[in-house]
């Protein structure tokens, strides 16, 4: 008999807490476009490769070789010259105020050097401000000038032995940024709704002290926790379901594995993040604090420990313990696995279980800590 | 004036009574900085390197050892066949696999040239692209090497070489910390700023108290301000906390003028928090400020140039960003700290910013109306 009397006590509690959720039409509206608009938003928007480099040449002596260097860079997609300019007199300036971000200095007399042989000292300047565009803007630039070198009669591209180096990019070979960004983006954004809604919801209840009502009641502290969950589970599941639709249909993210494994996977990190929001919600006693660290809390370290954009194995040893906290972090190597590179629960079977370790432990917490308040 | 005095030292009263908010407000965003600027780099150390020698010379092998002492690479293993290479990467124990056709070392004696074919897991496409410019590197240089040490017969007859030289401007070291530092501080900053502020109206509407501030003779002004103010001084006491733990933590370069650098600040800090105050008079309840602060926040963010380069994002996303006041500090703060620039290079924009407080704070106030709320 209790069973069923538990049972029922949880049916309410979901009800009404669905009520609560479905009620306010204006946060609905929020709660699933918003995920929606984000990934779609910066799916499109989020490129690490390096373009639209500001660039100026330093060129004494104009003349027909110059030119064609000149025209080299307008013509480079990475690049975007702005200027041709006889001394370096003013480089210094325009750097520090980010007008220019490279600066290609040639010698006089390019043409009379190239034709006798002589040799030919180019200056390439970067603004290393960013170490990691700088390395690359670097590079494009040498490309490019090597290529011209050779191009108008310069003496490297033959002679010496050499070895060339083929490139492959496995499981993404156009490079195409949607696939890179779109699974971590629905990791970043999963994890700050879910969690945030939980988190609210609950403390919210405290502060309006509808919670003791709820304590004293004879339910008990896990049912009316799950009771609570539940209608944002579904939420989460209908976001993540809206979000994965749109990375398919709009940015043909491949799902190269299995589906109804990838579905399983974003039901466990719904319940991941939702355990998140919980044991937030019995740490804060009001909103605001909730809302801080939901916010506050989650937003960087997700953004920044979890692979989204640095690559974790760039880590340092301790940061990556810290990061291995991180839920975000081990969802997005299963997601990435399943669809870019089809890979299956044999392979992904140790992230699993750590995310699942994870969600046990602050399911645990969470569902501990709030029945310690009850004394 | 005295009005506005009460009203600040009520909201001081209200943040510290409850230990807990002060704790977030000033604590969260100085761990942050501390832990979070140590993760802001690109540098994919000792990544897996499977090999496919196919040809088991001793030009292979010592490209192999090459590649294995770079510090950048670390061979998981050499085999001769394509067996267990997709395993490898399905694993991710290799992040690269080298192939070294047969007659490798043949090819490159006869005809001088060879060539090997990498293949790199672009799961992670900007580890991809690292990896990709080092293993070019280091087999062009072992090539280089291997050329001299041949005694290479070409010498003669090719004239004196491109003498290519570089520099790198400002952070000629690389150092990551130098870039990300002032940037994750703009970060932290605003987020706390814009959160408490954009919380606090609507916490006085849900519990009703706003009601008794409306019958009093307070302004609308007097009232905004009185919220703008504290948060402002606090989140002022967040930015000097960083700062302090910015150059004497991680040392981050202060080239241009640190006073500009505070100035800047207080102005950046006036716009945020403007936009805090504009949420909470639009929003009912702290459930919708936290979605409205949080889709204003990553966008804010991600599109400030802090993560990703802002110049290779589209066209419309630069429209966007182009409102994003976070980009503008952002640029003044890597301006003058890094660059050395000083108010000739970020006065247009500081000036900006200044307008743009002004704008905010203006439509906070014709937004807040003390009857309808």
């Amino acid at each position: 008999m209790a069973s069923s009397g538990a049972v029922a006590a949880l049916r309410g509690i979901i009800v009404k807490e669905a009520r609560h959720v479905l009620r306010d039409r204006q946060t609905l509206i929020i709660l699933l476009l918003m995920p929606l608009v984000q990934v779609l938003l910066y799916g499109f928007a989020i490129r690490t490769d390096v373009r639209g480099i500001r660039t100026v040449i330093v060129d004494p002596t104009p003349d027909a070789s110059t030119r064609a260097l000149t025209a080299s860079f307008s013509a480079s997609v990475r690049h975007e010259l702005l200027a041709v300019v006889p001394t370096t007199e003013t480089l210094e300036r325009a750097f520090a105020a980010g007008t220019y971000r490279q600066a290609i200095v040639l010698p006089t007399q390019v043409s009379r050097r190239l034709a006798r042989r002589e040799a030919l000292p180019v200056h390439v300047i970067t603004d290393g401000s960013d170490p990691n565009a700088g390395n690359a803007m670097k590079a494009y630039a040498e490309a490019i000038i090597r290529r011209w070198y050779a191009e108008s009669g310069g003496s490297s591209a033959r002679g010496a032995p050499g070895i060339t180096v083929e490139t492959r990019m496995r499981f993404n070979p156009t490079m195409a940024s949607a696939n890179l960004f779109v699974p971590g983006l629905i990791a970043l954004v999963v994890t700050i709704v879910s969690a945030m809604m939980t988190a609210v919801a609950i403390t919210r209840e405290k502060e309006m002290g509808t919670m003791e009502m709820l304590l004293v009641s004879p339910l008990r502290p896990a049912t009316i926790v799950l009771g609570k969950v539940v209608p944002y589970a579904v939420l989460g599941l209908v976001n993540i379901g809206i979000v994965l639709s749109a990375a398919i249909v709009v940015f043909h993210v491949p799902v190269r594995g299995n589906m109804a494994l990838l579905l399983a996977m974003c039901l466990l990190y719904v319940i991941t993040t939702l355990s998140i929001g919980i044991v937030i919600s019995t740490a804060a006693r009001t909103q605001r604090t909730a809302m801080l660290a939901a916010l506050g809390g989650l937003l960087l370290p997700t953004i920044m420990l979890s692979g989204f954009i640095f690559p974790v194995d760039s880590l340092p040893a301790p940061l990556k313990a810290i990061s291995s906290l991180v839920p975000a972090r081990w969802f997005l190597v299963i997601v990435r696995g399943i669809m870019l590179k089809g890979s299956g629960i044999s392979v992904l079977w140790q992230e699993t279980l750590v995310l699942l370790a994870l969600t046990v432990a602050l399911l645990t917490v969470g569902i501990r800590r709030l029945s310690v308040r009850l004394d | 004036m005295r009005i506005l005095r009460f009203l600040i030292w009520k909201e001081f009263l209200q943040v510290f009574r409850d230990p807990a908010t002060a704790v977030q407000i000033f604590l969260f965003p100085v761990f942050q900085l501390l832990i979070l600027s140590n993760a802001a780099t690109f540098d994919v150390p000792r990544a897996g390197l499977l090999v496919v020698d196919r040809d088991q010379s001793s030009v292979s092998a010592r490209l192999i050892d090459r590649l294995d002492g770079s510090g950048q690479f670390s061979v998981v293993a050499v085999t001769p066949t394509e067996a267990g290479v997709e395993q490898a990467f399905l694993d991710r124990e290799a992040r690269a696999v080298l192939r070294i056709p047969q007659h490798f070392e043949r090819d490159l004696v006869r005809t001088q040239q060879a060539s090997v074919l990498l293949s790199l897991d672009a799961e992670d496409g900007a580890a991809a692209g690292i990896l990709q410019t080092a293993a070019v590197r280091i087999i062009s240089d072992a090539s280089r090497d291997l050329a001299r040490a041949r005694g290479s017969a070409i010498t003669v007859g090719a004239g004196p070489a491109l003498d290519l030289s570089t520099s790198n401007w400002f952070n000629p070291s690389g150092n990551y910390k130098h870039f990300m530092v002032p940037g994750l501080l703009v970060s932290l900053t605003s987020i706390i700023g814009l959160l408490i502020t954009a919380q606090n109206i609507v916490r006085e509407k849900e519990l009703g108290t706003i009601e008794q501030l409306n019958v009093s003779p307070i302004t609308r002004t007097q009232f905004l301000l009185g919220k703008l103010v504290p948060f402002w001084m606090l989140a002022m006491v967040v930015f000097s906390l960083g700062m302090t733990v910015g150059v004497f933590v991680f040392g981050i370069p202060t080239r241009g003028s640190v006073p500009l650098v505070f100035l800047s600040a207080a102005v950046y800090l006036v716009v945020a928090l403007g936009l805090g105050l504009l949420i909470s008079t639009v929003a009912r309840t702290q459930q919708q400020v936290m979605f409205i602060a949080f889709f204003l926040l990553l966008l804010f963010l991600l599109l400030s140039g802090i993560f990703t380069p802002l110049e290779s994002a589209p066209r419309w996303a630069q429209w966007i960003a182009a409102a994003n006041p976070v980009k503008y500090f952002v640029f003044i703060m890597r301006t003058v700290l890094v660059r050395g620039g000083g108010l000739a290079e970020v006065g247009p924009t500081l000036a900006g910013l200044a307008v743009a407080g002004v704008a905010v704070m203006t439509l906070a106030v014709r937004q807040y109306d003390k009857r309808s709320s």
